[in-house]
């Protein structure tokens, strides 16, 4: 009785070697076991061919005439591409951007001397239906599913959608043709 | 499982084989001479009925997977191929389609019935949080059972309802590009729904068993809501409770295979006959009835992340309901004050389920945030103060006393009977 008590005492009042193998054997073993886990949640993202097709693609813009709206598609996402009137530029340049909830300036959303052209997201940022083109008080997109309205530069205006239509990175590689990606 | 084990084997070979796995006395003791109150109503039946379903949608299920495609490309047409090529596909997928909708609609009479006669109250807590598990699997189910067909309303309620987690701060995107296995809904998606949605009902059935396991601990709450105390509250599980739960599944049936044979499409939409579209979405786009409700808090919320709160937190409220309802009596029919907050539950809910089918404008979302606070509101106001507040009636002194109307009920029966419900005449 007196050993098992004084081995007791002494397992309290200093670690022994048997209390580092458990926590050595235990933070292996953790180790291995996330080790385990880690290509099971892998496996669940976009495989290698999923990300071979979102490589850019190039889009003829010469056929698309003023006012007219195009959708494309980039990696499974839908891209709408608008050639704008110049009242809808206008619009959408004179807006006051204090009364906008995801404040963003149309200069910031076409490039310099092509402002014609809008190049936007085609899936509502609320839950990602796609919005319905010239519709909706502010001539631009409204969302059939829960109501949010967009205007002619794709900026939020009314309705849950919490932010703008998202511009996907492309660039002109010559006048009438963009490469989105 | 708990309750009188008196089975003794009778012949030498059961004797030999139950000294070795005693899954026949297991089986006896549990659904056979199992003690159940001799009172409980035919909403009492709703748990045998859901048993059913779910080995029916099982059933169903394992014979159209034989004949489906999941790419993106080929279900669409290998779904029209199973009901117009396939010898009596067109019925089992129509039992199946409708299946879920007849699960639903047990599942929630099943649940409503708890919530008037406090089922969820100690000692069943347990129990019923197992049942609110059940009830989030079987929506995970349904749901990703709508998207196989892949048409314009699988496709673009994959899309709204994954997109519910992008609210998520942070790791919104990157959670779902990780559902969807791409970057948008796709052939990955639809693959990965296919190898889920066969996965989920045995989950469910693995915690069926254990919802039933913990119903048969303290046994069967009834319509007084009191404790069976003597072998006078009883009567054994067989054959008075397996005839009645058969009756009211015949009945049920009845109902389920009028739709599926006569009305087989007036639960569905037609936009889900028209193949995915991922440019173009459905001008009304709605989920299958029985999500409605949900769909409806979803949309009276107008900030996408709070929206999304409120829905996962309407389902999850209910794991709390047994210690949000202070009162100590369980069955609403003693309590005069409860009972009418919760005939204003119900009409709620049916009226959010209405609601979540209307466009979301003008008086629709009034009446939807309206309906959302009640919702709220009854789980985290009414509810616990009631317990406080209310003088519920006098409770009878058993079930037996409740049946033989000594609490004013008009209802009796011979002494005889009552007192030796197991002896015949």
């Amino acid at each position: 009785m007196t050993t098992v008590a004084s081995t007791h005492a002494a397992a309290s009042a200093e670690p022994t070697r048997r209390d580092f193998l458990y926590i050595a054997t235990g933070a292996v073993g953790a180790v291995g076991i996330a080790g385990a886990i880690w290509p099971f949640i892998s496996q669940m993202g976009p495989d290698a061919a999923t990300i071979a097709a979102g490589a850019p693609v190039d889009f003829d813009l010469s056929p698309v005439a003023e006012g007219q709206i195009v959708k494309l598609f980039w990696r499974g996402n839908l891209v709408f591409v608008r050639h704008r009137t110049t009242d809808e530029i206008k619009l959408a340049q004179s807006t006051d951007l204090s009364s906008l909830r995801d404040q963003q300036a149309d200069a910031d959303r076409v490039k310099v001397g092509k402002e014609q052209w809008l190049v936007v997201y085609g899936s509502c940022t609320h839950l990602g239906c796609v919005p319905l083109g010239n519709e909706g008080e502010f001539r631009g997109w409204m969302c059939p599913c829960h109501g949010s309205v967009f205007d002619t530069s794709g900026r939020i205006r009314q309705g849950p959608a919490p932010t703008n239509l998202p511009v996907p990175p492309y660039i002109f590689t010559s006048d009438t043709s963009i490469r989105i990606g | 499982m708990s309750g009188p084990s008196m089975y003794v084997p009778t012949s030498a070979f059961g004797k030999w084989f139950e000294s070795r796995l005693p899954i026949v006395g297991l089986i006896h003791s549990s659904f056979v001479v199992f003690p159940n109150p001799r009172n409980l109503n035919y909403l009492w039946t709703f748990g045998g009925i859901l048993a059913f379903m779910l080995v029916a949608q099982i059933l169903t299920g394992v014979v159209l997977a034989m004949h489906y495609t999941p790419h993106a490309d080929l279900a669409f047409s290998s779904v029209e191929s199973i009901m117009r090529d396939v010898n009596y596909g067109w019925m089992i997928r129509y039992l199946h389609a409708n299946g879920a909708s007849m699960f639903f609609i047990a599942v929630y009479i099943h649940m409503f019935r708890s919530f008037y006669y406090g089922s969820y109250k100690a000692p069943r807590e347990i129990l019923w949080i197992l049942g609110v598990l059940i009830f989030l699997l079987m929506m995970a189910t349904a749901f990703m059972g709508y998207v196989l067909p892949w048409g314009q309303m699988s496709f673009w309620g994959a899309t709204v309802i994954t997109n519910l987690f992008s609210a998520i701060p942070m790791f919104g995107e990157t959670i779902v590009t990780f559902l969807w296995g791409g970057y948008s809904v796709g052939n990955p998606t639809l693959n990965r729904f296919f190898s889920l949605h066969y996965l989920f009902p045995f989950m469910i059935a693995g915690v069926v068993a254990l919802h039933i396991w913990a119903l048969h601990v303290p046994g069967s709450n009834n319509p007084a809501g009191i404790e069976k105390k003597s072998d006078k509250d009883t009567l054994p599980f067989h054959p008075y409770f397996t005839v009645k739960d058969a009756f009211a599944l015949a009945c049920f049936l009845i109902v389920y295979v009028w739709f599926a044979f006569y009305i087989p499409n007036f639960l569905g939409h037609a936009d889900n006959y028209i193949e995915a579209n991922p440019a173009v979405t459905p001008a009304h786009i709605v989920p299958e009835w029985y999500f409605l409700p949900f769909y409806a808090i979803l949309r009276a919320v107008p900030d996408k992340l709070l929206g999304v709160v409120a829905m996962f937190g309407s389902i999850a409220i209910l794991v709390f309901l047994p210690w949000l309802d202070t009162s100590r009596v369980r069955s609403g029919r003693y309590r005069p004050v409860f009972q009418v907050f919760f005939w204003l539950f119900a009409l709620s809910c049916v009226l959010l389920g209405w609601l979540g089918a209307k466009p979301p404008e003008g008086g629709y979302v009034i009446a939807s945030r309206i309906c959302t606070t009640y919702y709220f509101a009854y789980f985290i106001i009414i509810l616990p103060l009631l317990g406080l507040f209310e003088t519920p009636k006098a409770l009878p002194a058993s079930i037996a006393d409740s049946v033989l109307g000594k609490s004013g009920t008009a209802f009796a029966m011979p002494l005889r009977a009552a007192h030796e419900p197991n002896r015949k005449a």
